[in-house]
């Protein structure tokens, strides 16, 4: 295990010390570095402090851990491995992610799981403890994005215009949904079984991570949205 | 060399505003420490601050702080300003020699009382009559450029990073209530020193994350109220917007965060109570030239407080956090806890969602 911390090293510095070793890392201290494990796999890292942004961009299968708040685009367009946050996290997070996990304890910024996609064997997850903000899922074209709106229950789960542009994958909304308006390309409904059991290993892991009860979280009513069609942008400009 | 004006510059940017509700003076060296983390979102093509209640000794008279070419276009304005003004004090603006700030024009201060009797002929309140005055420097003095000119506060700015920017003014002089600071990062400019941020008129000043769509359709609207834009750059429309709007037309700070940053129609056309759907629509209606579009976070600095604003789509970043009476705004966390380890109620606002934030009444 290297520990080391990150104050006063810049961000070039950060990720040369991840890359130096096999072992797992653990980095305290850290004040806006951004890039964080970028690229990474094979190991597990520890960040305390504030991550810069695009912490974990086009992360390849490290796992990282941060035990506090992160900033913007958290993931961006990473391939495999694991984000776990246990505070909140910035806007744009998972930018265009076609692999791998971001789960989030607190709340996630606007456009969140924006340009999602999944290919071939690669399924991104996204889970959110809080709320999200406006654009969630925005051009969403795979993968699934789960919002559980744990901490303020009374609050709205979303911002406005979630779902904008979505063309494929699926997302998960913890609540009703009454308050929330979708565009109409997409369907929103009650989740059933058979939409859980896509999701049960991901929201089991998820509670593991944060000491959560997993029975708790499944008692809430939970809306799922769709993309209407495979062609959402079909009549859009001419008839075709 | 192209200047200011003469070639668009987008930019990309930090911001950072830090101020106490207890009307409490901080010395600038916190505001400067807040940029650091946030370096690389700058590129040494300009960087600013802005403090309020720096000036109590001075506190009834306009700080105009001024940038000329040469020795020549400062004593022509010296002359042009005694014509409107009783010049109470005039100096340098101290700074240190550092091999990361070149080029520096020179720098100058006066604290002037406009002439009542000027005043009284020419039928303006005092802050329209400064505002002019303004005006009329920089745009028919060359070589002359006035970029502070409220009461009690001043602006500092220089091409150059922010924290070098900061050193470079010798901030850790000064002590006020409220401070603001910009990085700056523009993509395509030649770099001149009145380009960075802040932009002030009188003691209204912005500093801005972002780049504008809507620079031409707001410009052409504020033209028609006697407001310059002088250097193409959308942070000085915005300025003007808000003089215009806030001290000019009255609106309240809200309501003119209503009119930049309005919500969609189908927005308003959903909010639930009557008498604020009413109220947007009204603004929208009213002012649908000043409605700003494209990205920004702003931070507008005024005598007293604070606002914070995203554009509606929130297409720049920025959080806002508090320790005991005071107020942390910035682009990224990072910069607030560098300041301070233990903020508290991290948040990021709304697109739209103005972040007001004023001194306790009597505390100044």
């Amino acid at each position: 295990m290297l520990s080391f911390s990150a104050e006063s090293l810049e961000h070039s510095d950060i990720n040369e010390k991840l890359r130096s070793t096999k072992e797992d890392c653990s980095v305290d201290g850290c004040c806006g570095q951004r890039f964080i494990a970028a690229g990474m796999s094979g190991k597990d890292i520890t960040v305390s402090g504030i991550p810069g942004n695009a912490l974990g961009a086009y992360l390849n299968g490290a796992n990282i851990t941060v035990l506090g708040n992160a900033q913007d685009a958290v993931g961006d367009t990473m391939n495999d491995g694991r984000i776990v946050v246990h505070g909140n996290i910035g806007d744009a997070a998972g930018y265009a992610m076609r692999g791998g996990r971001i789960y989030v304890r607190g709340n996630a910024g606007y456009r969140a799981g924006i340009h999602m996609k999944a290919y071939q064997d690669k399924y991104p997850v996204m889970i959110i403890g809080g709320k999200a903000g406006s654009f969630l899922g925005e051009y969403q074209a795979g993968g699934v994005i789960v919002v559980l709106n744990l901490d303020t229950p009374e609050d709205k789960i979303v911002g406005f215009f979630p779902c904008t542009g979505m063309h494929g994958g699926k997302m998960f909304l913890r609540s009703e949904c009454e308050n929330v308006i979708f565009p109409e390309q997409v369907t929103a409904r009650p989740a059933n079984e058979e939409d859980f059991q896509e999701i049960r290993n991901y929201l089991t892991e998820y509670c593991e991570t944060f000491g959560l009860n997993l029975n708790d979280i499944l008692s809430g009513p939970f809306t799922v949205v769709i993309p209407d069609s495979k062609n959402p942008y079909k009549r859009m400009y001419v008839p075709n | 060399m192209l200047k200011e004006g003469q070639i668009r510059i987008p930019s990309g940017c930090a911001i950072s505003a830090i101020i106490s509700r207890d009307g409490n003076r901080m010395t600038g060296e916190d505001i400067v420490k807040s940029m650091i983390p946030m370096h690389d979102r700058s590129n040494g093509l300009g960087g600013g601050f802005a403090g309020y209640g720096i000036y109590p000794e001075y506190k009834d008279f306009y700080a105009l702080h001024i940038f000329f070419d040469s020795r020549t276009t400062r004593k022509d304005c010296e002359a042009f300003l005694k014509e409107y003004f009783e010049i109470v004090e005039a100096e340098i603006i101290p700074t240190r020699k550092m091999p990361e700030i070149t080029d520096e024009p020179l720098i100058w201060r006066y604290f002037v009382a406009p002439f009542q009797s000027m005043l009284a002929d020419m039928q303006l309140d005092e802050r329209e009559y400064v505002a002019r005055i303004v005006m009329k420097i920089n745009t028919e003095l060359s070589g002359t450029y006035c970029f502070s000119s409220g009461k009690n506060m001043g602006t500092f700015k220089a091409v150059g990073f922010p924290e070098d920017v900061g050193t470079f003014y010798k901030l850790e002089e000064y002590e006020g209530y409220s401070w603001m600071a910009h990085g700056r990062y523009p993509t395509n400019t030649p770099g001149w020193w009145g380009g960075a941020h802040p932009f002030t008129l009188l003691d209204f000043s912005i500093v801005h994350n972002g780049e504008i769509s809507s620079y031409d359709a707001n410009r052409r609207f504020i033209e028609m109220f006697g407001y310059k834009c002088t250097l193409q750059t959308d942070t000085e429309v915005i300025t003007y917007i808000m003089d215009y709007l806030v001290r000019r037309q009255g609106l309240t700070l809200t309501e003119a965060a209503n009119v930049i940053a309005a919500p969609f129609w189908s927005t308003i056309g959903r909010e639930p109570d009557e008498e604020t759907k009413k109220r947007l629509a009204y603004l929208r209606t009213v002012f649908p030239s000043l409605l700003v579009t494209g990205p920004f976070s702003i931070v507008l600095g005024f005598t007293g407080g604070i606002m914070a604003l995203n554009d509606r789509l929130k297409l720049r970043s920025m959080v806002v956090g508090e320790k005991d009476d005071v107020v942390y705004v910035a682009s990224e966390e990072a910069a607030i806890r560098a300041v301070e380890p233990d903020a508290e109620n991290i948040w990021a606002p709304a697109g739209g969602e103005p972040v007001i934030v004023t001194v306790k009444e009597g505390a100044l």
